[in-house]
């Protein structure tokens, strides 16, 4: 089967609006999660949100564009962007136009912003509304952007599995490359949850932490909402070295599963399934894996979970893994959680340097890993694992190797 | 044609396309301005902002010059100016194209 390498990445998130940003922000332990500033939020039970700060899209589009692209799009299109000019990668032929794939991931694409919609039309009997509503709202919205921008004819679709879907996007694209299907796929995610009316329906759901995000700790008190982008261009191993691409890390493994359980409460067998199916479908030995980037959500129910779901996977190894949770940092960005610490997890392994978890206090029995508390950690791991598991029990997990 | 329409239109149309308002007359075609179908769509939706209007769905095709959608805007104007809403009120139902 044909190696599949990374060769370009682009982010966008409460830790800066590039990677070059994210990557220091993040190397520092600085949490992103702050009082909301763009949103006003002082009726709900909590204050703190993973907010993109300086963003500003006039500087990005031209004005024409905009009443077709809601902030979803931006931050999706924007972190493509980036990670294509990383990654160098052009597109000369028709042949190459059409053996390159576009795959991307929201959870909720632009609905999440029709706030000012519906209360225009049922609270201020506004009868007369713009026709991009639709347009700016579908959730594909962000993969038919990046094809028209770069002309690019290949598979292009998004996938939408709540938290998991940038994972999902992410392996969908490498087992193209791998198998062949294309040569090159652009692939990430992007979610902007952080309007009145969804940051509403997460408080009911009694999930968001009205102190901070603090992944695996003992006082652990749930989730922060974040928003953000990310794109990672990938293509053989055979392209990039005939390019003379940087290389950033190898893909080497996706798995998928499902609870099949229950729609809010994880189980670890399900979450399991996916981490050894990633594990497998690399062909790595459970040894060779030295850092995972957990979903590590800060709720009561995750962490515990996906601990003894690390444990079922590697057994006695697992007490020798480092963990982080990067939502620590940038919050949990739901659609676009995969493809963001996909982005961290792929910067650990270039650089030899392991993320943190910040807001760390205290270690939990429940959550008896190697926690990374604070401080990044300095050492250069063979391979990791970024995991992803979604209300509705949909888990995907992807793995990447060092590349040198 | 009142000129004052003209004016209001012609503005909210350069706007839109950023070009200078001296480079569009009443004799410009949607085309020539490189407009697609939903390009029209906003720009309608902003004329009807402008004018508190509704074109209705019929209407819209029939605009391809700047100078059609002046003479629109003002009989849409004088209709409603005479409270005959109804037929304004009757936009069809075949405006999706998918």
């Amino acid at each position: 089967m044909r190696r599949v390498v990374v060769t370009g990445i682009g982010i966008i998130s409460a830790l800066g609006l590039n990677a070059g940003e994210f990557r220091k922000e993040l190397f520092a332990g600085k949490s992103g999660l702050k009082d909301a500033a763009n949103v006003d939020i002082s009726d709900l039970k909590y204050s703190k949100v993973g907010e993109v700060i300086g963003f500003d899209e006039k500087e990005h589009f031209e004005k024409k564009m905009l009443p077709f692209l809601d902030r979803f799009s931006h931050f999706g299109i924007v972190s493509a962007r980036e990670a294509i000019k990383d990654s160098g990668m052009t597109w000369e032929t028709d042949t190459e136009r059409e053996r390159t794939a576009i795959i991307t991931g929201t959870g909720a694409g632009g609905q999440g912003n029709l706030d000012d919609f519906y209360i225009d039309l049922f609270c201020n009997k506004k009868t007369r509304f713009p026709p991009t509503v639709v347009p700016r709202a579908m959730s594909n919205a962000v993969a038919s952007h990046i094809s028209m921008e770069n002309g690019i004819y290949g598979p292009t679709y998004t996938i939408t599995t709540a938290c998991s879907s940038s994972n999902h996007a992410i392996g969908q694209a490498f087992h193209s490359v791998r198998i062949g299907t294309v040569d090159c796929a652009i692939a990430g995610g992007s979610e902007t949850p952080l309007s009145y009316g969804n940051l509403k329906t997460w408080e009911c759901m009694r999930v968001v932490s009205q102190d901070t995000c603090r992944p695996f700790s003992k006082d652990r008190s749930g989730m922060i909402l974040g928003e953000g982008g990310a794109t990672i261009v990938m293509e053989t191993l055979e392209s990039a070295e005939k390019r003379g691409a940087e290389i950033y890390c190898e893909i080497v493994g996706f798995g998928m599963s499902a609870d099949a359980h229950h729609l809010t409460n994880p189980s670890s067998d399900g979450a399991s399934r996916a981490i050894s199916g990633a594990i497998n479908d690399a062909k790595l030995n459970p040894e060779q894996v030295g850092y995972i980037n957990a979903h590590g959500t800060g709720t009561q129910a995750n962490d515990p979970m996906e601990t003894e779901a690390i444990k079922k996977s590697f057994g006695e190894h697992a007490e020798n893994i480092a963990i982080s949770s990067t939502k620590s940092m940038h919050g949990h960005t739901l659609g676009a959680a995969g493809a963001i610490e996909a982005v961290a997890t792929i910067l650990a392994l270039k650089h030899g340097t392991l993320p943190p978890t910040a807001n760390f206090t205290e270690p939990d029995p429940k959550c008896d890993l190697d926690v990374i508390q604070n401080e990044a950690r300095e050492k250069q791991v063979e391979a990791a694992v970024s995991n992803s598991f979604a209300f509705g029990g949909l888990n995907a997990s992807v793995a990447f190797k060092n590349w040198r | 044609m009142s000129k004052n329409t003209a004016d209001r239109v012609i503005a909210i149309v350069a706007d839109y396309k950023e070009k200078p308002e001296d480079e569009i007359t009443s004799e410009t075609t949607l085309d020539e301005l490189e407009m697609d179908s939903l390009d029209a769509m906003n720009l309608i939706f902003e004329l009807e902002e402008e004018f508190d209007i509704e074109v209705p769905d019929d209407k819209v095709t029939e605009m391809k010059t700047i100078g059609e959608m002046v003479e629109g805007i003002e009989k849409l104007i004088e209709l409603k100016e005479k409270g005959e809403t109804v037929e304004l009120a009757d936009t069809g139902s075949n405006a999706s194209e998918g």
